[in-house]
């Protein structure tokens, strides 16, 4: 026998090795263990650590438990190799919109629409979670917006009023600027930060040509050949080519920017309305300091906020515990469930199901987002949530313009390439 | 194992199954490569020719599409493709060069006679033996335009400091600086062991003839480190080729893309969740490092025999 003992067991402990490092075993577990997988930032930890906890002491059949994964791209990665490889826990938390319908929803996800809680969804939430004609998620949270965040003593001080227009949004910076203010905060150190005077302009788009989105999954129109689209690149380009940035924008965090408006160094900072609940969550006593409008476009009458839908709770395909999952995201939807988020981490735009409202004592900033919800057309979902086409390159691209390296039309030109990897990668018709 | 009668079978067997035989009694030592070519086969033969495969497709980690070479037609038509191309040659000689020439001065300072040489020669080495994700976020927080150590003491000596990452035009130069300083320490050992070869005589014999320190530098120092300096270009060009941490944890080929150089790009498109473009622009990067070292190795090589 060529191959003795100990030869034996060498071989074996090199397999072994070999499944150790390749193999992964299901995720999920037998029993009554189910997991739920969000991501690491730590008040979504917080706030799916507390609603698994009540979760689990409302009934007795299962135990959930809270796993964690990285956000942005790391986090779609591992997400994407975690389906395929079916190790998916049973309950898992990612983004609506183009992220979800990268993840091949049909083929890896259940179908959720015979759910009791999907007839009680807001109608713009539906297409973020669908995929042909069938819901796949449900909300988890409330809704945010993208804007401009800004000092509220800054603008009673100089008495300024809330732009509705760009001219008058520029103007109200150079007021501060005047007055040693900061008139506007960028922090391409976070680089995507960058991209929120593009992303939440869209409204002001959309409000000029409401069939944008359709026409840009079509590859007929595209941010450097549609005015109102290029104008976005045009406001990035001016601001930062202006006195009254910030002197660090090109190294300054997110978590920086935000300290900057707190503190009243700076007037204004276009940003999602998270970052009220950041400052509710850091340093509680400023957050009142705080208000929010829409970035203003070119007719004032038209002016509207940019919504980002809030993320979707998905099961798997192949999920061990289906009903655990079922009955865990109906918890979630109810009432009882987006209270204790809310506990954990204040809410900035309203729920995504119709019958469960806000909860009495918010931000003032998420009141100012709420008159916006509250009137009539005034909101419109970003375009990543209407189109399942986004370019991973737009923060780079954006910084490229900021730093003044090229302009605003070449940015667009540049973006418009950088999508067709994307609508390539999906299989959509006409790139 | 079926193996375990064969022997028996075998002594009673006809010519060409002796021949078998003795091919068995011969192969045998090889059988012990088998557990090493079984681990080489697994994690690098397979994967490699996967990876040739997968860069011909469009691949979704969920299912792909055979679309031919379309993959390296999108990549070479990247708009930051000729930058970053730019940026990876320009790093790559940059860092090799300055190796060199710093490697050499410290080497000779550091063979001659002069105090403390055993603590500066640690001194120089401790950067190589640093994480180099570390150095990174490390230097990130010295080069910092407004708080960073670095401004902070030019400013003391009233010099207004340069913003070494947040400048695009600076920011490949200022990453380069920190990889010199991590890695001249190692180029410094290589040149430190080959000056120390070279035969005591040579000097002595130069002396006698009237040279000069320079002239005995020029003539038998350099020439004969010339293995030496071999060993540091083609380590530190290939290191610089394909160097991709220390860019990443610095400026993650920002602002912007000015800092972007192939292996970055290949892993931003890895992260869109395009992975067979990324495959296609692996097997660019690995194209481009062997056009640029395979010739270099070679005139070195004949260099190195013609000596």
């Amino acid at each position: 026998m060529f191959m003795n003992r100990r030869s034996f067991l060498g071989a074996s402990a090199a397999a072994a090795s070999v499944i150790a490092i390749t193999g992964c075993s299901r995720g999920g577990g037998g029993g009554g263990g189910v997991t739920f997988l969000i991501d690491n930032d730590p008040s979504a930890v917080a706030g799916a650590e507390a609603l698994t906890e009540a979760f689990n002491s409302s009934q007795e059949e299962y135990t959930f438990s809270v796993d964690t994964r990285p956000g942005g791209t790391e986090g779609d990665n591992l997400v994407k190799t975690r389906l395929s490889t079916q190790d998916m826990p049973d309950v898992f938390v990612y983004n609506s919109g183009s992220l979800f319908q990268a993840i091949r929803p049909t083929q890896n996800l259940t179908d959720l629409s015979d759910q009791p809680w999907v007839s009680r969804l807001q109608e713009s939430f539906v297409p973020a979670v669908s995929a042909e004609d069938k819901v796949y998620g449900a909300p988890y949270g409330g809704a945010s917006a993208g804007g401009i965040m800004y000092h509220r003593p800054t603008y009673e001080k100089l008495g300024l009023e809330i732009p509705r227009t760009w001219d008058d949004f520029i103007a109200n910076c150079q007021a501060a600027h005047a007055e040693g203010v900061t008139g506007i905060i960028q922090s391409f150190g976070d680089t995507w930060t960058s991209q929120l005077l593009v992303l939440g302009d869209f409204h002001n788009v959309a409000a000029n040509n409401p069939d944008f989105a359709e026409q840009y999954t079509a590859h007929q129109i595209g941010f450097a050949t549609d005015p109102n689209a290029l104008r976005g690149f045009e406001h990035t380009a001016e601001v930062c080519s202006s006195d009254f940035i910030n002197e660090d924008y090109v190294s300054a965090t997110y978590q920086q920017a935000i300290g900057y408006v707190a503190a009243g160094e700076g007037a204004h900072y276009p940003i999602l309305s998270s970052a009220v609940a950041e400052i509710a969550a850091s340093t509680p006593d400023l957050v009142e300091d705080l208000g929010f409008f829409a970035i203003p476009g070119e007719d004032a009458a038209k002016n509207g906020l940019t919504i980002w839908l809030p993320s979707g709770m998905y099961v798997p395909a192949f999920a061990e515990n289906p009903d655990a999952a079922l009955a865990f995201i109906e918890f979630v939807t109810s009432q009882e469930g987006l209270d204790i988020l809310a506990a954990e981490a204040p809410p900035t735009g309203p729920y995504m199901v119709t019958d469960v409202d806000l909860p009495a004592e918010v931000p003032t900033a998420t009141k100012d987002l709420q008159v916006y919800f509250d009137t009539e057309g005034a909101t419109t979902p970003a375009l990543e949530f209407l189109s399942p086409i986004k370019g991973p390159n737009l923060e780079n691209i954006l910084i490229e313009l900021g730093t003044g390296s090229i302009d605003a039309k070449t940015a667009a030109q540049n973006y418009d390439k950088d999508v067709e990897k994307q609508a390539q990668q999906l299989g959509l018709e006409g790139w | 194992m079926a193996t375990t009668a064969a022997p028996a079978a075998l002594t009673a067997a006809s010519p060409p199954r002796r021949r078998a035989r003795s091919y068995l009694h011969r192969s045998y030592p090889l059988w012990y490569y088998l557990p090493a070519a079984v681990l080489f086969l697994v994690f690098f033969v397979v994967p490699t020719f996967a990876s040739f495969f997968f860069s011909l497709t469009r691949w979704s980690l969920f299912d792909w599409e055979f679309i031919g070479l379309k993959n390296y037609a999108q990549f070479l038509s990247e708009p930051q493709m000729i930058g970053s191309l730019r940026n990876t040659v320009v790093y790559a000689f940059l860092t090799s060069g300055a190796k060199v020439v710093l490697g050499m001065a410290l080497g000779l300072l550091l063979t001659s006679q002069i105090r403390a040489r055993g603590l500066l020669r640690s001194m120089v080495f401790f950067p190589v033996l640093v994480s180099t994700i570390g150095v990174g976020i490390m230097f990130t927080t010295m080069m910092h335009p407004t708080e960073g150590l670095i401004n902070s003491a030019l400013s003391i000596v009233g010099i207004e400091g340069p913003k070494w990452l947040a400048n695009p035009q600076l920011a490949l130069i200022s990453v380069a600086l920190v990889d010199i300083w991590k890695g001249v320490g190692l180029a410094t050992v290589i040149y430190m062991a080959g000056i120390t070869a070279i035969p005591v005589e040579y000097y002595e014999a130069a002396k006698v003839d009237g040279s000069s320190a320079a002239s005995s530098f020029w003539h038998i120092t350099l020439p004969l480190a010339r293995p030496a300096t071999f060993t540091v270009i083609t380590l530190s060009l290939i290191g610089g080729l394909r160097s991709f941490d220390l860019i990443w944890a610095m400026t993650k080929g920002g602002p912007g893309f000015a800092s972007d150089v192939l292996a970055s790009v290949v892993y931003k498109q890895y992260q869109a969740g395009f992975y067979g473009l990324s495959t296609a622009g692996n097997v660019v990067m690995f194209i481009v490092v062997m056009a640029i070292v395979l010739p270099l190795n070679y005139f070195m090589r004949k260099a190195e025999v013609e000596q």
